[in-house]
Parts: structure tokens; C-alpha cells; sequence
């Protein structure tokens, strides 16, 4: 049966020990800057997310979304943010503004030439975070 | 055609809607699948737990496709539309059109004789979202109904068909392994369809409801573009002819959610008089 062995590649495919080969796939820290920067100039020229960031310390942001995707990475890196469930109180954020910063960071990824694979491994260790961010 | 007239409606009144800026395809680019033959949103065989269109749980999506199917002896035609509501439930219309081409003169049908078929969907997602939901292993789930109307009621009861309409009911389970850049399906379906309906619904050989293994394993290769298998079990119903299981391997793009285009190559098995029945499955969706 192929879906049970596909299932089971899938589990034994989980690694515990740290796994740099995304995180140095994105270029490391200095590849992940690239990212945000085209990130943050992404969802300044969405209108559905422009809102949200246009009138935000984007500096101190992009800092942070840099740590934090440091982090998710297994990267060398201390997420020194707020939470994300604090860090988003007050915006009426719903699912389509979730999935707009998506497309940004899916678009700035590709602009910096970040391998399939380890794009959907970062958009994996963020996606989880819709519980804590859409609050609408 | 009053059917089809309906859907149209339905589908032009949710454009107007939607160019009235009330906000929508929030979802991403190929979550909302493609439509598969019988007009669920899905892979092209099998029905996907995934609600149609590109609305998220705030919006109205919806889509309209065209679906040709040209395999050795026989031509399949399948167009129709789906809207999804409040990323919640799906309502589908479906027409298929399948046209015997020599084998209808054999049948004493007449050469290119077609047989026409109506289907109605509904499907309501129960629980789960398989695109966001990355830290479980729980897929998205859903429970779906296809009400089947063959036009040709004479035609399949002459085959040994019991009935000229039948419900299939369906569960999907589907979730994307984003880490892994995998699509998985599996669906369960309850049946007493033959070769969709097409050949009416139970038969000479078994008349009542089977279940039957549906599944879909996609892998993405960007956000646009994904490859990937497909595989049917069906029920065999009808003394006359062996009912095969229908498998694929497919490519669907989406270069915006507007427009998607499937191709598939398809093997469907012996469908009446002709064996080893396969050919290629193409696919363009319009949507929002």
C-alpha cells in the first residue's frame, strides 16, 4: 500500500537533533534580513496589509521577525519579541490578512531565490501562529 | 440546460458580489483545489475535504470549469460550477456529457450517441483546516453528498442498470505537510454509481451501496504549480462490462486565483465492450 509507507516516510522524515540545512538554505542571518526587507516592502504595497504596518516602528519589526525566523529555523538566534498573541492584541486581524502576509513572504522568498523546500518549511513553523494572530 | 442556467446565475450573481469590493480570494493559491469531474472542489477524480473557491471564513468564492476527458474510444465532457461559503460549505452543479463515439453504433445506439448526466453537490467541512493547522497531525475533514440525475433512463436500465439516479455520500480527510511539501487525500465513498453514473446506479451484479478508497498525494512545487497521483477504487455492479478502478497523475497551475489549468493522464480501466481505456485529462478553471 503506498499511503501507509508514505505516512510512515513522512513520521521517520521528523528530525530532533537541530537541522540547519533550511536556515542555511535562506543564506543564514544575513539571508533572512534580505527576506524581511522585501517582506516588510511587500505588505506596505498590499493594501490589505499596509494598514497594519504603515504607521508601525517597521525597524523594530523587521528586527524581530528576523530573530523569530531565526529561531524557527534552528538558527543561532534569541527571539527577544513580544508574544504573538500580545503583539497583535488590539488588531482586528482575520484569516484573508493572515494569508495576504503569507503571499508577501512567499513573494519575498521567491525574490530572494529561497529553495522550495525550505520556503514551506519556514511557512510550516509560522503557520500555526494564525491561532495566536487572527483574532477576528 | 435549466440547470446549467441556474448555476450561471448563481455564479455571475457571486461575481457581481464579489466585484462590488467586498473582500475576497483570501486563501492561497491552490488551496481551494481544482474541480474534479463530478464538480466538488478537489483533485480531478476525487473530492477534496477543502471548500471550493478562494473564500476564507469570512468571504464567499466561487468557480466555474470546463473539464475534457479524451480517452481511446470514448469522449468525456464534464463543465459546471461551485461556490463556497464562509470557507464552510460548498454547493456544486455538475454536467456531464459522455459521448460513445463508434461504440454507441455497436450498442445499437448510434454512432456518437451521448449520455448526459446531472450532479448536485453539497459539502460541509466538519472540522480542521489542512493549510494552517501545521503543528497536528490533524487533517481537515469533511462530509459531502453528490445527487446524480442520468438523462437516459432507457439507455442504462438496458445495460442492467437498477436506476437512473442515485446519491453518492462522501467523507474527505485532507491536509497539506507543508514541511514536507506533500498533499494527502483520502476519501471514503458510498456508492451504488456505475462508471459515475454514467451507466445508471446498481446493476444485475450488485444493487446495492459499496464503499469504496479514494485518494490524492500532491506534491507542491511552488506556490503556483503542484504534481502529483491520483487513485479511485469503484463498485462493479453491471454483469455486462468490468468496472475498473480510474487512477491519474496530474499537473494543476494556478499563475493567479483567477485561472487554474489542469492535465492529467488518466487510466480508467474497460468501460463497456473496449478494455485498457486511457488518454489525457485536461482541465481550465475560472474562479475567485
Amino acid at each position: 500500500m503506498l499511503f501507509p509507507t508514505l505516512f510512515v516516510l513522512l513520521l521517520s522524515g521528523q528530525t530532533f537533533a537541530a537541522d540547519l540545512s533550511a536556515f542555511k538554505a535562506f543564506g543564514e542571518k544575513a539571508g533572512l534580513v534580505k527576506v524581511v526587507d522585501d517582506l516588510m516592502i511587500n505588505l506596505l504595497a498590499d493594501k490589505r496589509t499596509k494598514p497594519f504596518f504603515e504607521k508601525a516602528d517597521q525597524v523594530r519589526i523587521k528586527e524581530k521577525l528576523v530573530e523569530q525566523f531565526c529561531v524557527e529555523l534552528e538558527g543561532p538566534c534569541t527571539y527577544t519579541g513580544q508574544t504573538m498573541k500580545r503583539s497583535h492584541k488590539g488588531h482586528d486581524i482575520n484569516t484573508a490578512h493572515f494569508y495576504a502576509l503569507v503571499e508577501a513572504l512567499q513573494l519575498a522568498m521567491a525574490k530572494n531565490e529561497i529553495p522550495e523546500r525550505a520556503q514551506n518549511k519556514l511557512l510550516a513553523k509560522l503557520a500555526p501562529m494564525h491561532k495566536d494572530i487572527v483574532n477576528k | 440546460m435549466k440547470n446549467l442556467r441556474i448555476l450561471s446565475c448563481l455564479f455571475f450573481c457571486a461575481t457581481v458580489w464579489h466585484a462590488n469590493a467586498v473582500e475576497t480570494s483570501g486563501k492561497l493559491l491552490l488551496t481551494g483545489g481544482v474541480t474534479q469531474i463530478e464538480g466538488a472542489g478537489g483533485g480531478g477524480l476525487t473530492p477534496w475535504a477543502f471548500i471550493g473557491g478562494y473564500g476564507t471564513r469570512d468571504q464567499v468564492g466561487a468557480s466555474a470549469y470546463y473539464t475534457n476527458v479524451v480517452i481511446s474510444d470514448y469522449h468525456l465532457e464534464s463543465t459546471g460550477a461551485l461556490i463556497g461559503v464562509y470557507d464552510r460549505v460548498e454547493f456544486s452543479f455538475a454536467r456531464l456529457t459522455f459521448d460513445t463515439q463508434k461504440i454507441g453504433a455497436l450498442l445499437g445506439l448510434g454512432e456518437d450517441y451521448k449520455i448526459k448526466q446531472y450532479v448536485y453537490g453539497l459539502k460541509v467541512k466538519i472540522f480542521g483546516d489542512g493549510v494552517l493547522d501545521q503543528s497536528s497531525w490533524v487533517p481537515q475533514v469533511a462530509i459531502g453528498a453528490q445527487y446524480k440525475k442520468n438523462q437516459e433512463g432507457d439507455v442504462v436500465r438496458s445495460v442492467g442498470a437498477d436506476d437512473d439516479a442515485g446519491i453518492d455520500y462522501y467523507v474527505s480527510a485532507t491536509k497539506i505537510f507543508l514541511a514536507q511539501s506533500l498533499l494527502v487525500n483520502t476519501t471514503l465513498r458510498r456508492t451504488k454509481a456505475n462508471q459515475l453514473g454514467i451507466l445508471g446506479f446498481g446493476g444485475d451484479q450488485e444493487a446495492s451501496h459499496t464503499f469504496q478508497f479514494e485518494g490524492s498525494l500532491g506534491y507542491l512545487l511552488n506556490r503556483q504549480l503542484a504534481v502529483g497521483v491520483e487513485h479511485r477504487l469503484k463498485p462493479d455492479n453491471l454483469k455486462v462490462a468490468e468496472e475498473k478502478d480510474w487512477s491519474d497523475i496530474f499537473i494543476a497551475w494556478a499563475p493567479t486565483k483567477n485561472l487554474s489549468l489542469t492535465a492529467a493522464y488518466t487510466v480508467l480501466g474497460n468501460i463497456v465492450l473496449r478494455d485498457d481505456q486511457s488518454g489525457f485529462y485536461t482541465s481550465l478553471q475560472l474562479g475567485f
